[in-house]
């Protein structure tokens, strides 16, 4: 293909992305699962990039877990998404970002509900009207909060202390990014790059000094996929999909996993543990398995933040070895204190997969 | 090893580059055409038989390379050779040759309707 003919068909999968203003809403597990990544990004667009973006401590769930669960009906679902929207429209802001991907999935087919079933978003505008009393406005731009860290990749890349470079060998670090179900694959035109293309996640990791990996399996599901989980009948199903990935991608030998779901990066880190007990099998080197993070924990391991103070004590696998090959410095001592320097109680550890 | 209640399932995944299958090899040698196949369907969509019987040209090639000849073989006794498929065919593979083919070398017989 001719390299003009490659632009033209790339242009159609870009997504414009405004660059100030946003009313932004949290995820209710990834609070919860890396409690450091949502606080990270909102001190990374404000204090580093000196953007407006506005939170509000009246927002809740989107109800996306029920929904994709058949606990409530798309019309509760709906709702309680009207009410977000009354929220931003209070605030004054038209430009709403969420830290969820399963939000932003929902958010995506609810405003294209709306578009296509007009008399819906009447009787939505009604319940919330009887329920709260409030009115909303549907916003101008939606985006997820990685097209953010996406849109100022750059900028970022410009700040950094620590490059995705193996310090050791100076060669790039061989980076998995796996971007959740819902970003793109049910609206492409609302992800960069689309359901076929999507390079939020291969984008930033390229500006900030790493190579992605192309494996077969890149765009398989992490496992999550809600009831497969949430059932625990079909948990075994969960593994056994995460199980198939790691799989593809372990002749590559990444050295880190990137994501951009609240799901993936919990399923694809805990999973690891899981599996490491039942078959004795871990990915990593020497007994480790492979870290995984969140976009907003890379963006701050990149800008020099400390590891702890960005919650990677957290995870199951252990981060360390990563570190050592990013050169970020890190005190051991530190790594199960508290905000006040007290020390909290240590984890058990697993037999085997290694966690320092 | 931990007992969490739930576990991994074997996995489905069928990895063709390692799969030893010389009598397709065979026919490959013989009906190099064989492989052109892209499994778009337009064979099976115009088969005079398809309609009444299990017979699906596109099933038989691609079960075929996974080696799985012993489902596949008993649905060429629908094949009437009409040769609608070779019409269709995007791929402009001579359909007909190449079931004849099939049947020399997996040898079809008396009992299998040829």
């Amino acid at each position: 293909m001719i390299y003009q003919g490659k632009q033209r068909i790339w242009s159609e999968y870009q997504k414009e992305i405004p660059t100030d203003h946003w009313f932004y809403v949290r995820s209710c597990i990834r609070q919860s699962f890396f409690p450091a990544s949502e606080k990270t990004f909102l001190e990374i667009l404000r204090d580093r990039l000196g953007k407006d973006i506005y939170e509000t401590p009246s927002h809740t769930t989107c109800g996306g877990i029920a929904y994709h669960s058949e606990a409530i009906p798309q019309e509760t679902m709906m709702t309680i998404i009207a009410r977000q929207f009354a929220l931003m429209t209070e605030a004054g802001y038209e430009n709403y970002v969420c830290s969820c991907i399963t939000s932003f999935g929902l958010y995506s087919e609810v405003i294209e509900d709306w578009r296509e079933f007009p008399e819906l978003e009447a009787k939505i505008r009604e319940n919330l009207w009887k329920a709260t009393k409030r009115e909303f406005k549907i916003p101008t731009y939606l985006a997820h909060a990685s097209d953010l860290v996406y849109k100022f990749r750059n900028e970022i890349a410009e700040q950094a202390k620590f490059r995705l470079v193996n310090q050791q060998t100076g060669k790039p670090l061989r980076v998995v990014e796996h971007i959740g179900c819902h970003y793109a694959k049910m609206f492409p035109s609302k992800g960069v790059g689309g359901a076929e293309y999507p390079y939020v996640l291969a984008g930033m990791v390229e500006s900030w000094g790493g190579e992605v990996i192309d494996y077969p399996e890149r765009r398989h599901c992490c496992g999550f996929g809600f009831r497969q989980y949430l059932v625990k009948a079909n948990r075994g199903y969960s593994v056994s999909n995460t199980h198939k990935k790691f799989e593809s991608m372990e002749p590559f030998e990444p050295d880190m996993i990137i994501t951009n779901c609240p799901g993936c990066p919990y399923f694809l880190d805990r999973w690891q543990y899981v599996i490491a007990e039942q078959t004795g099998k871990t990915y990593g080197k020497d007994g480790y398995g492979i870290p995984v993070f969140t976009y907003e924990e890379v963006a701050g391991l990149v800008l020099g933040y400390d590891p702890w103070d960005l919650g990677l004590q957290t995870h199951q696998v252990a981060v360390e070895p990563l570190l050592d090959k990013m050169g970020i410095p890190y005190n051991p001592e530190d790594k199960y204190k508290g905000v006040d320097g007290k020390q909290l109680q240590r984890p058990e550890f697993p037999m085997n997969i290694k966690c320092c | 090893m931990i007992d969490f209640g739930y576990g991994l399932t074997p996995s489905a995944t069928l990895k063709i580059e390692n799969v030893q299958n010389p009598r397709f090899e065979a026919l490959h040698e013989l009906e190099p055409d064989v492989v052109k196949c892209i499994a778009c369907g337009s064979c099976t969509a115009s088969c005079s038989a398809g309609c009444f019987t299990e017979m699906s040209l596109r099933r038989v090639i691609l079960s075929l390379q996974r080696g799985r000849e012993k489902e596949t073989l008993p649905m060429l006794r629908h094949c009437m050779l009409c040769g609608k498929c070779q019409l269709v065919c995007p791929r402009g593979i001579n359909t007909r040759h190449l079931i004849l083919s099939i049947g020399k070398v997996y040898g079809l017989n008396e009992e299998d309707g040829r």
